[in-house]
């Protein structure tokens, strides 16, 4: 094994999380060196001639990690074997540089001011008996009001085209009322609205809720962010969750940050690598570096002074077990917190067609829509319901591709003559509306190493333990209703319901929002890292990423990993730096 | 480097003696730190390292292969190492050698190292550039010398092409132009040496009328830097110029190929100042070459289609282009002068200049690489028709370019 030059700063990861903290350390001129595992992307990779490639990219899932070379096993209940994931489904986790954010849709949100004490809110609003025993559902420890300015310079260096609904306290008309307060609106206004979102919204209103656009990293004109970097507007090609953006209209760590970065003298980036274990001394809670091996096989040690996992919440978690890093969670008792509280997203959709109305499904972005927040968060009483958080509503134009969207109305053939006849018929007249829902961590949703399956390099795989709670089966019925009210109100000829039912199945795709198992609070015996996401037991290693979500929002997770990860980056840089040791 | 003279042999003695007698010299005197720092300067007023500088190597340090008409020519180490670079010549020989283009032994150096543009800097610029290079960190790099075709390779012919092309004749300010133009004149036609790509040339490579009206290098177009307002600066202001000059950029045009590296190593490091003078002079040059009255024929109905689904989303289908991102090919030098810039990007895409204030760096993909010879020229002729009134380029053009490569 090669023992390397040592560099001040390694990150284990490239995507937005890694790009975001490359571009804060490196700003304090300390040595940064982040290592990849998969291939080196540039905006250059994504022309429009070959691009929107739907076979290629959504199909055969060109951008996302190979399961042979990383896989985890999944089961749903803890007496079940969990088995390998062989072809990715409910989630498609990333790799290469850039990671999720190149093949993401664009959707960034902030969470509520009552998401992030959801837990004491709970208590004092529904008393603690309201909570399921089995429910372990933490807070933060961090609020809004201290993640607000890092929101901010996140959608600033993304572009983030939306309306503003709460600046400083004034509600805005046109915006989420339900928002927290923000200092400034967004620095690009929404994109332009197709027809389908239109009606969704008309249909919202005439019911007394409150629709808004949906805040979008597609960006609706030409932006130069405050690095200097320039993106271009969104075409509404409508390919653009599982493909990188021809445009360069779509917010990525390639169209932000990257372009700043690769001239720094003191940034390296390695791609390629895969980093097998986070080299840890117990006995003087400290980290020494990372072991990394590369395609031929040749293994490295790299020392470092810090170390920052931001490898996507699997590797973060299996990153630790695999290190030995933290008291793994030991479902049975309820002790230890590494690989406790792993949630999901609980997603439910309703189907609409049309007989006269064309909604041209082709166009789109994968932030364009409009959105009903009015049945999330913690602002309608919950007592008589029976479950906690909700969903936001929302009708999003994007994803009208060829290959797998053939919607078709209930008792169509499925297959055949007529079912060809109804697809011709159907694609231009049908929409999809969706549920995005929070999904509630529980004693039995974890992740541990799996006793049976390894992986290339004879490294225990990760085991998901994972389904839905009851609360979130019973929240997804009654969200599901409403977006169904909704979507009867847009007077359609036929309509589908399909709120989410358990058990959890990882085969049809839902959302790669896997979050938890390395959760920041401020207490550490129910936290692996503390609010600045620093390790509790390791001062000197941060696990950076939606691992450290406690439960998760309705809400897409990329805005808060963001601002998370801006925030860690700046307490490292404007007080770790100068007096290495607990920031907390 | 080269060998000296026999001749010379004496007199260097005579030099050691003499030597010998004078105080010692310390190293620094209080004249060497401001001479050396201006040198530094006026290396990047003329981009030694442009040529000098191998991709990735010790600065100035030669080796660098330079491709011409007549074959290649290697630059060679400028470093003060004694055995592979300058460290045994005096002033007289590096000035010999940078305004009048001969060698220590004699010899004449080939037209490739600009010297009848470096002639319009005066003695004292070239003993700052002598000081500077004395401060370069010495680097071993063999030079193997230039490999031209006959009957190129005999030197001794550039005297001839001398008494055509070289006037050693240092810059005289016009009195009829204010300080600023002047400054700018200086810079354009001496150390800048603009010319030397942006000037047509002869068969023999010399610099033929009309001055700074566009030339062809490394199979890409040097537009002309006269008025002309289509192929020209005609349709920039002062302002466009010096941001071009200073981030890459102007919003509508974007400098790639060759121009790319002056931008990023040479005229982003100029002072602001330096950058409006030029801008200034560059301005003040009227257009040279009239435009034909006739308009062109009007282009393959193909291209049309071809344009708006392959071009559109990124050029717009105005031709508008995004600011400082995708460049605007309406009125774009590029698209509206020789079309050998644009064949090129078609067929093999390029990368745009990066600058710390414009730190993007956009790419153009290889959009003609996978379409047959017919098209890539019917989207090319299209181009150059709507938007910048130039004839039609032909598939033979688009065929010999995509063997020769880029």
């Amino acid at each position: 094994m090669v023992r390397l030059k040592p560099v001040d700063a390694v990150i284990v990861g490239f995507g937005w999380a890694g790009a975001l903290l490359a571009l804060e350390l490196s700003a304090a001129g300390i040595s940064v060196l982040a290592l990849e595992r998969g291939p080196f992307r540039d905006t250059v990779d994504f022309p429009p001639t070959s691009a929107p490639d739907e076979l290629r990219y959504a199909v055969r899932h060109d951008l996302v990690v190979p399961p042979a070379r990383q896989t985890i096993t999944f089961r749903n209940r803890p007496d079940q074997l969990a088995l390998p994931v062989r072809r990715w489904g409910s989630f498609l986790p990333a790799w290469g540089a850039g990671g999720g954010g190149v093949h993401w849709n664009g959707q960034v949100w902030r969470f509520r001011p009552s998401d992030f004490v959801l837990a004491s809110r709970v208590a004092v609003r529904y008393g603690r008996r309201f909570l399921a025993p089995d429910l372990t559902l933490a807070d933060f420890g961090v609020t809004y009001e201290e993640l607000e300015p890092y929101y901010d310079r996140f959608e600033s260096l993304a572009g983030v085209s939306g309306q503003a609904g709460n600046i400083a306290g004034r509600i805005i008309p046109g915006g989420n009322p339900f928002e927290g307060p923000r200092a400034r609106d967004y620095p690009n206004p929404p994109l332009l609205m197709p027809y389908g979102p239109s009606l969704f919204a008309e249909a919202a209103r005439a019911l007394g809720y409150h629709p808004f656009p949906q805040p979008a990293a597609n960006l609706s004109r030409p932006y130069t962010n405050p690095l200097g970097v320039t993106l271009g507007p969104c075409t509404y090609c409508g390919f653009c969750e599982r493909f990188g953006c021809a445009n360069a209209a779509k917010a990525s760590p390639q169209t932000t940050v990257l372009p700043v970065l690769r001239e720094r003298r003191n940034f390296w980036l390695r791609t390629d690598v895969t980093v097998l274990e986070v080299v840890y001394d117990r006995t003087a809670r400290r980290v020494a570096g990372v072991v990394y091996v590369d395609d031929k096989g040749e293994r490295s040690f790299q020392p470092a002074d810090l170390v920052i996992l931001a490898a996507y919440t699997f590797e973060n978690v299996r990153l630790l077990l695999l290190s030995g890093i933290g008291t793994p969670y030991d479902p049975e008792s309820g002790r230890g917190v590494v690989g406790r509280n792993y949630t999901y997203q609980t997603t439910s959709s309703v189907t609409v067609g049309f007989a006269d109305k064309r909604l041209n499904p082709f166009i789109g972005a994968g932030a364009l829509g409009m959105v009903v927040d009015d049945w999330n968060g913690d602002h309608y009483d919950h007592g008589p319901l029976g479950f906690l958080g909700g969903a936001y509503l929302a009708a999003l134009a994007t994803n009208g591709r060829p290959i797998l969207n053939h919607p078709t109305p209930p008792g169509t053939p499925r297959w055949g003559a007529e079912w060809k006849r109804a697809v011709a018929r159907s694609y231009l007249r049908t929409f999809r509306l969706i549920a995005s829902g929070s999904s509630l961590p529980h004693r039995a949703a974890y992740l541990d190493l799996d006793p049976t399956y390894r992986d290339a390099w004879g490294r225990p795989l990760l085991r998901m333990t994972f389904d839905f709670h009851p609360f979130d089966l019973r929240m997804s019925e009654f969200v599901t209703a409403k977006l169904a009210e909704i979507a009867r109100a847009m007077a359609p000829a036929w309509l589908t319901v399909s709120p989410r039912r358990g058990p959890y199945s990882i085969v049809p795709y839902q959302s790669t929002h896997n979050v938890g198992g390395a959760v920041m609070g401020a207490d550490p015996a129910t936290s692996v890292v503390n609010p600045y996401l620093q390790c509790w037991d390791v001062p000197n290693l941060f696990v950076v990423g939606g691992s450290a979500f406690p439960h998760n929002p309705a809400y897409n997770p990329t805005g808060t990993i963001a601002a998370l990860a801006l925030r860690t980056g700046e307490a490292i840089r404007t007080r770790y730096l100068a007096r290495p040791g607990p920031l907390v | 480097m080269a060998p000296r003279a026999a001749g010379s042999a004496l007199g260097a003695l005579l030099g050691l003696a003499l030597l010998a007698l004078l105080p010692p010299r310390t190293a620094a005197r209080a004249g060497d730190a401001g001479e050396a720092a201006r040198g530094a300067y006026l290396a990047r007023l003329a981009d030694c390292g442009g040529c000098h500088t191998p991709p990735g190597g010790a600065p100035l340090s030669g080796g660098r292969r330079i491709p011409t008409p007549f074959g290649t020519v290697t630059a060679p180490n400028l470093t003060p190492d004694p055995e592979t670079g300058l460290g045994r010549w005096s002033w007289q020989d590096f000035d010999a050698a940078l305004r009048f283009g001969r060698r220590p032994d004699g010899l004449p150096l080939y037209p490739v190292h600009p010297y009848p543009y470096f002639a319009r800097l005066d003695e004292t610029a070239s003993r700052e550039l002598w000081a500077y290079l004395r401060t370069v960190p010495p680097a071993v790099q063999p030079v193997r010398g230039a490999a031209l075709r006959f009957p190129f390779d005999l030197r001794l012919l550039v005297a001839f092409w001398n008494v055509l092309y070289f006037r050693p004749d240092p810059f005289r300010p016009d009195p009829a132009h204010d300080a600023v133009w002047n400054r700018g004149a200086f810079l354009v036609e001496g150390p800048g040496h603009c010319g030397a790509c942006h000037t047509p040339k002869t068969a023999l490579g010399g610099d033929r009328p009309p001055f700074l009206g566009g030339g062809e290098v490394e199979g890409w177009t040097a537009p002309p830097l006269d008025g002309d307002p289509a192929t020209g600066l005609g349709g920039w202001r002062v302002e466009d110029i010096e941001a071009f000059l200073a981030t890459g950029t102007d919003g509508r045009h974007l400098a790639s190929g060759p121009m790319a590296e002056v931008v990023m190593q040479a005229t982003s490091r100029f002072r602001p100042e330096d950058r409006h003078a030029i801008a200034v002079y560059l301005k003040s040059l009227p257009p040279s070459s009239p435009h034909p009255l006739t308009p062109p024929p009007p282009p393959p109905a193909s291209g049309a289609a071809l344009y708006a689904l392959r071009c559109a989303p990124c050029h717009g289908e105005g031709g508008e282009g995004v600011p400082n991102l995708f460049p605007a090919l309406r009125g774009n030098a590029a698209v509206a002068g020789a079309p050998a810039s644009l064949l090129r990007i078609l067929l093999f895409g390029a990368r745009a200049a990066a600058t710390p204030a414009r730190p993007t760096g956009p790419a153009m993909p290889p959009v003609g690489a996978a379409l047959p010879d017919e098209e890539v020229a019917a989207i090319a002729s299209y181009v150059r028709a709507r938007f910048g009134g130039a004839g039609p380029v032909s598939g033979e053009d688009v065929a010999s370019l995509r063997v020769r490569g880029p």
